[in-house]
């Protein structure tokens, strides 16, 4: 104890007290508040900027969930109308199917009693011919003279003939 | 002559406590290996502390 | 690397400054027989006399010294300016007017008065006497010691590295002015700042308060650390081995933590809440004790023994080289020597920066104590 408080130096206190003092003063003004203001600038400007990539980051992710809702609605709709095109047109394939049947029905019919028409035209036309035919023969059998039998016979004959051939 | 003595007995004493303080942290850290820091602070603190005391008693000698 | 190069010629230039001037100042000195500092150094007394000379503050700047081969003394070194406060008022002079000498026989007459150093302390001489006499102890009977605000050694270390402190970090303060991050050398102090500020001062002291003693924290540790540094160059300055300095650095600590301290501090200090009203003067007594003594004792003593404790055991182990040289030889002893003291430094460094941080932890938890609201307790 005696050696230390022997080699304690009052003056060199003294002396090295001021120039802390004055040294510490220094390095606050000059030194440290500048240095330690713009690691906090620097801070703060790092976490805002951190914090502005996180909200755009955020934004992005609200964006594209917007984005795929927008994307399923439109698929829901399209498959809707998609949905809704097919059955009208199956409505209208059927529909058309139904007219074309009843239209060709009643054409057939149509064209059946049309058909009905002209045969019993064309038979009645037949029967009238037939008669003529008939009544002709008849009046060529009966003009000419019926003088021999043999003759009658062919008469007959040829007209039969001439009837086969019609 | 008892100068020497007494400063013997202080080394004696501070190495047992930093002993104590170091092979306590080293238990600690491996216990728990995510506090090193923590503890390794509170290890120089103490062992710091300690140090004041022996060096103190050493001068006192002296 | 444009800085680093304006560094290295700042460096440069200190370098030729201090040559010339140890040029300038290496005029040869007459051989006193009685000298006892740099002399040669042989035997084991020899040894622990240079290094006890070398420990203590110094009133000349000595690089090195050696005797010629005509038997002269040179030093190395230029000499420093002595200012005194005496019973006749100031009275200054260069310390080369002692010739070197360091044990009271070279007496300095100045107004009236006369002057001797011994141990590198100066001691003024009473009226009408002649000479220095000593009693068994070796301590000066007819001297007393004399306010000494001399320019020592020291006191020329604080103020180099106070510059070099200044220069460094008004660069890196200059720097932010113009670009975000720093380059060069500021580059590497800028984690530093980081570090004190995060590690030790903003754990310690709280995040409320932090900001206020932050540049007081800062100083200290890169004004310890670096004259830690500076101890182990050849330079040769024990400025943080000195009492003095250390009490000082303690005593900023002691008045920052202690004006600062808040109302409840003081409250639990001097009448501790909670504790029966007998007991509570004894804790009065034991908390002012640890935090007005043993807190800025144990911090400036801590700091000085450190430093000192290793120059000691560095220049110990230097001169392991002549202690051993008779039974080892000189290679040896030599190897020895050099092998041990190397390890030693890569230690010291690593104490220079542990004291410098554990100084500023100290001081930083000793504020945190002082300032902290104690509002969750009791």
């Amino acid at each position: 104890m005696e050696t230390l408080l022997n080699d304690f130096s009052p003056g060199l206190f003294v002396v090295t007290t001021i120039l802390l003092v004055a040294l510490i003063a220094l390095m606050v003004k000059f030194a440290w508040k500048p240095i330690l203001n713009s690691l906090e600038e620097r801070e703060s400007g790092i976490e805002n900027a951190l914090a502005a990539a996180e909200n755009a980051r955020k934004e992005m992710q609200n964006l594209q969930a917007d984005n795929e809702k927008l994307i399923k609605e439109a698929r829901a709709e399209r498959d809707a109308m998609m949905k809704e095109a097919r059955v009208i047109r199956d409505k209208m394939i059927a529909e058309a199917k139904e007219d074309a049947k009843e239209v060709t029905a009643g054409l057939i019919e149509k064209a059946q009693a049309s058909i009905q028409h002209e045969k019993q035209a064309a038979l009645a036309e037949i029967k009238k011919n037939v008669a003529e035919l008939s009544i002709g023969i008849a009046e060529s059998v009966l003009k000419k003279e019926l003088s021999s039998k043999k003759d009658q016979l062919e008469l007959v004959e040829e007209l039969l003939k001439d009837v086969t051939l019609n | 002559m008892y100068n020497l003595i007494g400063a013997g007995l202080i080394v004696i004493g501070a190495g047992i406590g930093l002993g104590q303080i170091g092979g306590k942290a080293m238990e600690g850290i491996a216990r728990q290996p995510e506090a090193t820091g923590k503890i390794q602070t509170a290890m120089i603190i103490i062992a710091a502390l300690l140090e004041g005391l022996a060096f103190g008693a050493l001068f006192l000698g002296k | 690397m444009k800085i680093a190069q304006k560094t290295i010629k700042f460096f440069i230039s200190i370098a030729i400054a201090l040559f010339t001037l140890v040029n300038f100042a290496a005029v040869s000195e007459k051989n006193h027989d009685d000298q006892n500092d740099g002399g040669r150094v042989n035997s084991k007394e020899e040894v622990e006399a240079y290094i006890l000379h070398h420990i203590k503050d110094s009133h000349d700047f000595s690089l090195f010294s050696y005797t010629n081969d005509a038997g002269e003394r040179k030093h190395i070194g230029f000499p420093l300016p002595i200012i005194l406060w005496t019973s006749e008022g100031l009275i200054t002079f260069m310390s080369s007017e002692f010739h070197h000498n360091d044990d009271g026989h070279v007496i300095v007459e100045k107004n009236g008065l006369k002057f001797v150093k011994i141990h590198s302390k100066i001691y003024e001489l009473d009226k009408a006497v002649s000479e220095v006499t000593f009693n068994e102890t070796h301590h000066a009977t007819n001297a007393h010691k004399v306010l000494d605000f001399s320019i020592t050694k020291s006191v020329v270390g604080v103020l180099l590295i106070g510059f070099l402190l200044l220069f460094w970090f008004s660069r890196l303060a200059r720097q932010y002015k113009t670009q975000k991050i720093p380059t060069g050398f500021a580059r590497v102090l800028e984690p530093l700042v980081i570090y004190v500020r995060d590690e030790i001062a903003r754990p310690n002291i709280g995040e409320k308060h932090y900001r206020r003693f932050t540049g007081y924290l800062l100083t200290v540790f890169f004004f310890i650390w670096v004259l830690n540094l500076s101890g182990l160059t050849p330079l040769g300055f024990n400025v943080t081995g000195q009492l003095a300095v250390t009490a000082c650095l303690a005593i900023f600590t002691l008045i920052i933590y202690s004006v600062s301290g808040t109302k409840s501090y003081w409250m639990h200090m001097i009448w501790m809440p909670g504790v029966p009203k007998l007991i509570r003067p004894v804790l009065a007594i034991i908390e002012l004790a640890g935090a007005l003594l043993i807190k800025p004792f144990s911090l400036l003593v801590r700091l000085f023994a450190n430093i000192s404790a290793g120059h000691i055991v560095v220049m110990s182990l230097i001169a392991i080289m002549f202690t051993l040289k008779q039974s080892l030889g000189v290679v040896g002893a030599t190897g020895l020597s050099l092998v041990l003291s190397f390890f030693i430094t890569l230690i010291e460094v690593l104490v220079a920066f542990l004291q410098a941080y554990i100084f500023t932890m100290l001081s930083a938890l000793f504020i945190g104590m002082a300032v902290e609201d104690h509002a969750e307790h009791h």
